[in-house]
C-alpha cells in the first residue's frame, strides 16, 4: 500500500492534476512500452509518486517567474517617442531576503520529500524468500545467474509476478566483467549502474505479468545501443514451469548431432557454455536452453533459424562491433550448427 | 615632382605592410584585445566543426533502425562534440570576451601578464589541433582506432588499453591536458589583473559585475582543472607504465575516474555558465536602462555559487551506487545551488522592473536567455532530486537539460555579447535586421529541438545510442528533433554574414553607440592599441553614466 498512499499524499499535497494528466498523456505517447510515467512495480511507482510533486512544483514556479517575467518585458517596453530615463532604482536588501527565504522553504519541502523515498527504496526490508538474480553486463548482453535455482540464462530475465498481500519482489546483485553498464527497465525501476569491482543491488516487485522492456543505460562501447533488455514477468504457475524447463540438462538430439560434433571442434567453445558437453567457456552467453529465448543478440531479432543463421554466419552483418567473431563455416556447416542450436530447447 | 620630394612623401606615409606583417603581427601579439579575438575566432571555427558533427548525429537518428552512419562512427562523433563543445568552443570564447573586456572594464592597458596570455592562447590551441589530429594519428602503429570514441567524460575502464587501442584515448587525453595548461595560465592572469591593474577609483566595489564574475570563474577553473590533470596523468601511467589506479582487472576502481571527472566537470558547467550571467549582468541593465538590481546580492550569489558548485559533484554519479547517505548529501548540496542561482534570474528581473527596455538585439537574446535557462534551472532540480534522477539520469532529458543550460543560456549569452560588442571590436554595428532574423528563427529551431527532446527520455531513450528499434515508438520525436536543426543551421548562417557582412558595409558605430555606462565605451571602437589615452579616474560603478547626468551621478546613491 506504500506506493499508492504516497502517490496520493504527493497529488493532493501540491494539487497535481495537471502534471498528472500531462505525465499519462506521455506515457500514451510511447504505447506505454518504456515510459517512466507507466509504472508497475513499487521501485517505480514511489519515484512516479514523487515526480508528480516535484513536477507540480516545478511548474508552478516556472508559471510564476515566467509570468512575472513576461509582464516585466510587456509592461516596462520603451515606448517610441519616450527617451528621458527611467528612475534609477540600486537594489533592496529586504526584497533580497524574501526571494531567499522563499526558494529555502521550498527546496527544505522538496528535500524531505526525496529522503523519503530514497529510504524507502534504498533502506527497503528483504523478505526472506525472495529471488536472488545475480546480473552481469558483458560488452553488449546480460548475463543473469539464479544462484539458489542453478539457472545460467541470458539477455531474457524471468521474474515472478508479486503482489502487494503477498510481495514476492526480485533482488537483482549486479556487476560487470568489462566496463560499466547500467540496467534500466523504466516501467519496472530507476537505473542501476554495473561497474567492475563494484557490486551494486537494487530490486524490483513487478504488480503484472508480461513483458518489460529497457536497454543499457551507460555508455559501454560501440554496440551499447543494442544491449537492450527484456524482463519476463511471469504468473506464478509459468514461473515455475520455466525454472523447471531451465533446470532440466540440454537436450542432446540425435538427429542434430554433426552439428553439435562442428559446434564442439571449433572455437564456439572457447566462449560458450552448453551444460554436459566439453563447452564450458564464460566470455559469451550460456547456450544451454538457448531455443527456450525468443530473441537473439541481446534482443534485437525474433529467434528464429533464418536470423539465427545469418548470426552464426556473421555476427557483425548484425550487430557491427559484436565480440562475436565470425567462424568461416562452410554453408554445409552453418546448417548443421544452426540446426544444433535450435534443438536446445 | 623631383626626386627629392617623392622621398619625402613615402616617408611620411606609413610603407605599405604585406599580408605576412599582418600575420607576424598576430602571432607574436601580446595584446589582450587580439588575443581576445584570435581566441574567439578559434572558438568560432571550432563551433562549426563540433556543429556539424551534431548535425550527423541527428541525421542518423532521425529516423529508427538508421544505418546512415556507422556505430563506430556515432560513437566518435557524440565525443569529438562534447569535448569539442566545451573545451575548444566554451572555454575559448568566454576567456575570449574576458581578455578583450576585462582590462578595459577596469580601465587598464593590457592584461596583467601579457605574455603569459599569448602563451596560454597558442597552447590551448594547440591542444584542439592535437584533438583533431586524432582523426589522422589515432591509429597509431596499432592501426585500429581514429577519433576518440569513449565519451566526452570517458568513463574507466572504457578507457584501458583493452577496450580502447591504439592512440584515440590519448589524443582526448593529451589535448586536454594541453588546453588546461592555457586555461590555468588565463584564469590566473585574469584573477591577478581584477586585483592589480585596476584604474583609480575603481575599487573592488565598484568593478562591473563582469569582472567579479570573471574572478570567480576564473578562481573555479584553476580549482577544478587540477583534479581532472591528475586524473588524465594517472590514466596515461595506466595506459603506458602499467600502473592500476583504474584497471579494475587488478583491483583499481572506475569509481575513482567518476569521482576525479565530476570534482571537474561540475565546476566546468559553472566556469561556463558564469560569463554568460557577467554579460547578462552588463546587457540587460544597458537595455533596461536603470543600474542592476542588488549589485552586492549578485556578487554574494556568484561567489556562493562558486563554493557551492565544488561540493555537488556526484549528482552525475546518483545510480552508481553511492548509498543513501551520499545521495541525500548530494541532493541537499545540489538543490541550494539553486539558491543563489534563483537570486541571479529575480535580480534581473527587479533590473528590468520600472525600466524603459529596447528590444535591440543584445537584449532579445538576453530575454531568450532569462527564459530558457529559468526551464534549465527547473529540470535540474527534477534532476537533483535522486531518485527521480535513477529513472531521468544518462537519459534523452539529460541531453535535453544540460544543451538547455549550454545552449538556451550560454549560447543565447555569448550571442547577445557578439552584437553588444561587436561595434567595440570593430567599429561598425552588426545588421539589426539579421539579427532580429538569426534570433527568431534560432529560437523556433531550439526549441523545435530541444524541448522535444526532453519527452523521449522520459519515454526511456537513453543517451549515446547510435540507433533504437522501431517498436519504441520514438521515431516521430527524433524526426521532430532533427527538423529543428535546419532552422538552428540556417539561422547561425545568418550570424556568420552578418559579422562578415557587416564588418565591410556595417554602420559607423562610433565610441558609445548603446548609451552604456562602463569603461570600454569610453575609448574609441575599436580601441587603440594602449586602450585609454589618459588613465580614467572613476567615482561610481558607472562611470559614463556620471558623466552624462551631472545632476543625479550614481557616486550620491552607492
Amino acid at each position: 500500500m506504500r506506493f499508492i498512499y504516497l502517490c496520493s499524499a504527493s497529488m493532493q499535497a501540491a494539487g497535481a492534476g495537471v502534471p498528472y494528466r500531462s505525465a499519462r498523456f506521455l506515457a500514451t505517447l510511447a504505447g506505454d512500452s518504456t515510459s517512466i510515467f507507466a509504472p508497475q512495480a513499487t521501485p517505480a511507482h514511489t519515484i512516479f509518486g514523487l515526480s508528480l510533486l516535484v513536477l507540480a512544483i516545478t511548474t508552478a514556479i516556472f508559471l510564476a517567474v515566467g509570468g512575472l517575467l513576461l509582464y516585466a518585458i510587456i509592461r516596462f517596453r520603451q515606448h517610441p517617442n519616450d527617451t528621458g530615463e527611467p528612475r534609477q532604482i540600486y537594489g533592496s536588501n529586504q526584497i533580497e531576503v524574501l526571494w531567499t527565504v522563499i526558494p529555502v522553504l521550498i527546496l527544505v519541502v522538496l528535500f524531505l520529500a526525496t529522503m523519503r523515498v530514497i529510504s524507502e527504496t534504498e533502506h527497503a526490508h528483504k523478505p526472506v524468500d525472495a529471488l536472488d538474480v545475480v546480473v552481469l553486463g558483458h560488452q553488449y548482453w546480460w548475463e543473469y545467474r539464479y544462484p539458489k535455482l542453478g539457472i545460467v540464462t541470458a539477455n531474457e530475465l524471468h521474474i515472478p509476478v508479486s503482489d502487494l498481500r503477498s510481495s514476492h519482489p526480485t533482488y537483482m546483485t549486479m556487476s560487470s566483467v568489462d566496463t560499466d553498464h547500467s540496467f534500466w527497465v523504466p516501467r519496472l525501476a530507476g537505473k542501476m549502474d554495473l561497474i567492475p569491482n563494484k557490486t551494486n543491488v537494487m530490486w524490483m516487485d513487478p504488480q503484472a505479468a508480461g513483458l518489460y522492456l529497457g536497454q543499457c543505460a551507460q555508455y559501454c562501447g560501440t554496440e551499447h545501443a543494442m544491449m537492450l533488455i527484456r524482463v519476463y514477468v511471469d504468473t506464478p504457475e509459468k514461473f515455475a514451469q520455466w525454472v523447471k524447463e531451465q533446470q532440466k540438462p540440454a537436450v542432446d538430439d540425435p538427429k542434430v548431432a554433426a552439428g553439435k560434433e562442428v559446434f564442439l571442434r571449433t572455437a564456439c567453445v572457447n566462449c560458450h557454455t552448453v551444460n554436459g558437453t566439453a563447452a564450458q567457456g564464460r566470455f559469451g552467453p550460456d547456450l544451454t536452453h538457448f531455443a527456450s529465448r525468443e530473441t537473439l543478440a541481446s534482443g534485437i531479432v525474433p529467434n528464429n533459424v533464418e536470423n539465427l543463421r545469418k548470426w552464426i554466419a556473421d555476427p557483425d552483418s548484425m550487430k557491427p562491433g559484436s565480440l562475436m567473431p565470425k567462424m568461416n563455416l562452410t554453408s554445409h556447416e552453418l546448417d548443421q550448427v544452426t540446426a544444433y542450436m535450435a534443438s536446445l530447447r | 615632382m623631383n626626386s627629392n620630394g617623392t622621398a619625402v612623401m613615402e616617408s611620411n606615409q606609413a610603407p605599405k605592410k604585406l599580408w605576412l606583417d599582418h600575420v607576424q603581427e598576430w602571432l607574436t601579439t601580446v595584446d589582450h584585445k587580439r588575443i581576445g579575438l584570435m581566441y574567439i575566432g578559434y572558438a568560432l571555427v571550432f563551433l562549426i566543426i563540433a556543429g556539424l558533427e551534431a548535425v550527423l548525429m541527428r541525421i542518423q537518428l532521425a529516423v529508427p533502425d538508421n544505418h546512415f552512419i556507422s556505430p563506430q562512427v556515432f560513437n566518435r562523433m557524440f565525443t569529438m562534440h562534447g569535448t569539442t563543445m566545451v573545451f575548444f568552443v566554451g572555454m575559448p570564447i568566454l576567456f575570449g570576451f574576458g581578455n578583450y573586456l576585462v582590462p578595459l572594464m577596469i580601465g587598464a592597458r593590457d592584461m596583467a601578464f601579457p605574455r603569459l596570455n599569448a602563451f596560454s592562447f597558442w597552447i590551448s590551441a594547440f591542444g584542439g589541433l592535437l584533438l583533431y589530429f586524432s582523426f589522422l594519428g589515432g591509429s597509431g602503429l596499432y592501426g585500429a582506432g581514429s577519433a576518440p570514441d569513449v565519451g566526452w567524460f570517458a568513463y574507466a575502464p572504457l578507457t584501458s588499453k583493452i577496450f580502447s587501442q591504439g592512440h584515440s584515448t590519448d589524443y582526448w587525453t593529451l589535448s586536454i591536458m594541453l588546453s588546461g595548461i592555457g586555461s590555468v595560465g588565463t584564469a590566473l592572469n585574469l584573477i591577478v589583473t581584477v586585483i592589480t591593474m585596476r584604474c583609480k577609483g575603481m575599487t573592488m566595489a565598484r568593478i562591473p559585475l563582469l569582472c567579479w564574475l570573471y574572478v570567480v570563474t576564473s578562481w573555479l577553473t584553476f580549482l577544478a582543472l587540477g583534479p581532472l590533470t591528475a586524473a588524465q596523468i594517472m590514466l596515461c601511467l595506466d595506459r603506458f607504465a602499467g600502473s592500476h589506479f583504474f584497471d579494475v582487472q587488478a583491483g583499481g576502481s572506475a569509481v575513482l575516474w567518476m569521482h576525479f571527472f565530476w570534482i571537474f566537470g561540475h565546476p566546468e558547467v559553472y566556469v561556463l555558465v558564469l560569463p554568460a550571467f557577467a554579460f547578462a549582468n552588463e546587457i540587460i541593465p544597458v537595455f533596461s536602462r536603470k543600474p542592476i538590481f542588488g549589485y552586492a546580492a549578485m556578487v554574494g550569489a556568484s561567489v556562493l555559487i562558486g563554493f557551492i558548485s565544488l561540493g555537488v559533484w556526484a549528482h552525475h554519479m546518483f545510480t552508481v551506487g553511492l548509498g543513501p547517505a551520499g545521495n541525500a548529501f548530494f541532493t541537499l548540496s545540489t538543490m541550494i545551488v539553486s539558491v543563489p542561482t534563483g537570486i541571479k534570474i529575480f535580480n534581473w528581473m527587479a533590473t528590468m522592473w520600472g525600466g524603459k527596455i529596447r528590444f535591440a538585439t543584445p537584449m532579445i537574446f538576453s530575454l531568450g536567455f532569462l527564459f530558457q535557462f529559468l526551464i534549465a534551472g527547473l529540470t535540474g532540480v527534477m534532476l537533483s532530486v535522486a531518485p527521480f534522477d535513477w529513472q531521468l539520469g544518462n537519459s534523452y532529458f539529460v541531453v535535453a537539460h544540460f544543451h538547455f543550460v549550454l545552449v538556451g543560456a550560454i549560447l543565447y549569452m555569448i550571442f547577445a555579447a557578439f552584437y553588444y560588442w561587436y561595434p567595440k571590436m570593430f567599429g561598425r554595428m552588426l545588421s539589426e535586421t539579421l539579427g532580429k532574423w538569426h534570433f527568431w528563427l534560432f529560437t523556433i529551431g531550439f526549441h523545435v529541438t530541444f524541448d522535444t527532446m526532453h519527452i523521449p527520455g522520459l519515454l526511456g531513450m537513453p543517451r549515446r545510442v547510435y540507433t533504437y528499434p522501431v517498436d519504441r515508438g520514438w521515431g516521430t520525436l527524433n524526426m521532430i528533433e532533427t527538423i529543428g536543426v535546419v532552422f538552428q543551421a540556417v539561422a547561425l548562417l545568418i550570424f556568420v554574414w552578418n559579422m562578415i557582412d557587416s564588418y565591410r558595409k556595417g554602420k559607423e558605430a562610433g565610441p558609445d553607440p548603446w548609451d552604456a555606462w562602463t569603461l570600454e565605451w569610453a575609448t574609441s571602437s575599436p580601441p587603440p592599441h594602449y586602450n585609454f589615452a589618459v588613465d580614467p579616474v572613476v567615482h561610481s560603478r558607472r562611470p559614463l553614466w556620471d558623466l552624462k547626468h551631472p545632476e543625479q551621478p550614481d557616486t550620491h546613491f552607492e
